[in-house]
């Protein structure tokens, strides 16, 4: 085998800015996280919940009906333990990010579990939002989910939402 | 109606990344303010150079140089550059075969108008100032009359 060396290394950052327009629905979301609150939207055809609407249901094809609000408290549905550091994480490994499907809501949102060992984080858990000390439109107001300590949710209220 | 809202939004990838063994000569050569190309297998020289023949894949070894001035063989106007192209005011990407090339390389033109250009024009390199063993050794190229 021949010796390899690494040779030159360069710097080549990829940087793409965008100038995004969120959209009504969206807009709503987000404004609705402003003030401490999860607004969803509701297809009048098949009645599911999106919350982060596009506006639209996508199964159906028909304008959503616009703010639904729904408790920003639900059901770990999945998760994902992080265990590698990478160059710009906030967060201290190992950690966990899931969903958390809110009560009442069709689609889960991606979130970040804390206040819980890891060994105890599992699919059903019951989690609350905690809101960050100042509120924006952004996910970021909502600062991490934790467990509620109530009984865990039973399988069937959320296998079709994983 | 709702306000729609509206915001900056950045993705960045931090890459570093190693070059590898063709690269690295056309970059140091560029250092040195000379532009090389790689013979293909055919004989044609590939400028910049390339790893692999495009054409049969073996490995290609030999290096040529070629001039710093060409032809521009094909070209758009750019009228309103972006932050971090080669210039910040209007000029021309254009494909540039080299004296001694048999391919095009991509580059900017600084033409100053768009009317300065033309297909099959004479271009010559612009060295940066502090050459560095990089692309940014090459500022861009300049119609040669200006020369």
């Amino acid at each position: 085998m021949t010796e390899r060396s690494e040779g030159m290394i360069v710097e080549r950052p990829l940087k793409l800015e965008y100038d995004y327009t969120a959209g009504l629905a969206q807009s709503r979301f987000l404004k609705g996280l402003a003030e401490g609150k999860i607004i969803g939207e509701k297809c009048p055809v098949c009645g599911k919940v999106y919350v982060g609407s596009r506006g639209s249901c996508p199964t159906d094809g028909v304008p959503t009906e616009g703010e639904i609000e729904v408790p920003a408290k639900g059901t770990l549905t999945t998760f994902c333990v992080v265990n590698v550091q990478f160059a710009g994480q906030s967060v201290e490994t190992p950690y966990a990010s899931g969903y958390m499907l809110c009560d009442g809501a069709d689609i889960a949102l991606m979130g970040l579990l804390q206040e819980v060992p890891i060994d105890q984080v599992r699919m059903g858990l019951r989690v609350e939002a905690v809101w960050a000390d100042e509120l924006g439109p952004t996910l970021s107001s909502i600062k991490y989910w934790r467990p509620t300590g109530e009984p865990d949710a039973d399988y069937e209220t959320y296998r079709h939402h994983l | 109606m709702t306000d729609v809202l509206r915001a900056p939004h950045a993705l960045e990838y931090t890459y570093t990344r190693s070059v590898g063994p063709v690269v690295e000569r056309f970059f140091t050569g560029l250092g040195e303010h000379r532009i090389q190309g790689i013979k293909g297998a055919d004989g044609k020289v590939i400028v910049p150079p390339t790893e692999y023949d495009p054409h049969t894949g073996e490995s290609l070894t030999e290096f040529v140089d070629v001039s710093d001035a060409g032809c521009v063989t094909t070209w758009a106007w750019n009228t309103d550059p972006r932050p971090g192209q080669p210039l910040d005011r209007p000029f021309a990407w254009a494909l540039i075969k080299l004296d001694g090339a048999d391919t095009g390389m991509l580059h900017a033109v600084d033409a100053g108008d768009e009317s300065t250009m033309s297909t099959g024009m004479r271009v010559k390199a612009r060295w940066a100032a502090d050459s560095v063993a990089d692309m940014g050794a090459l500022e861009c190229f300049e119609p040669e009359a200006a020369k």
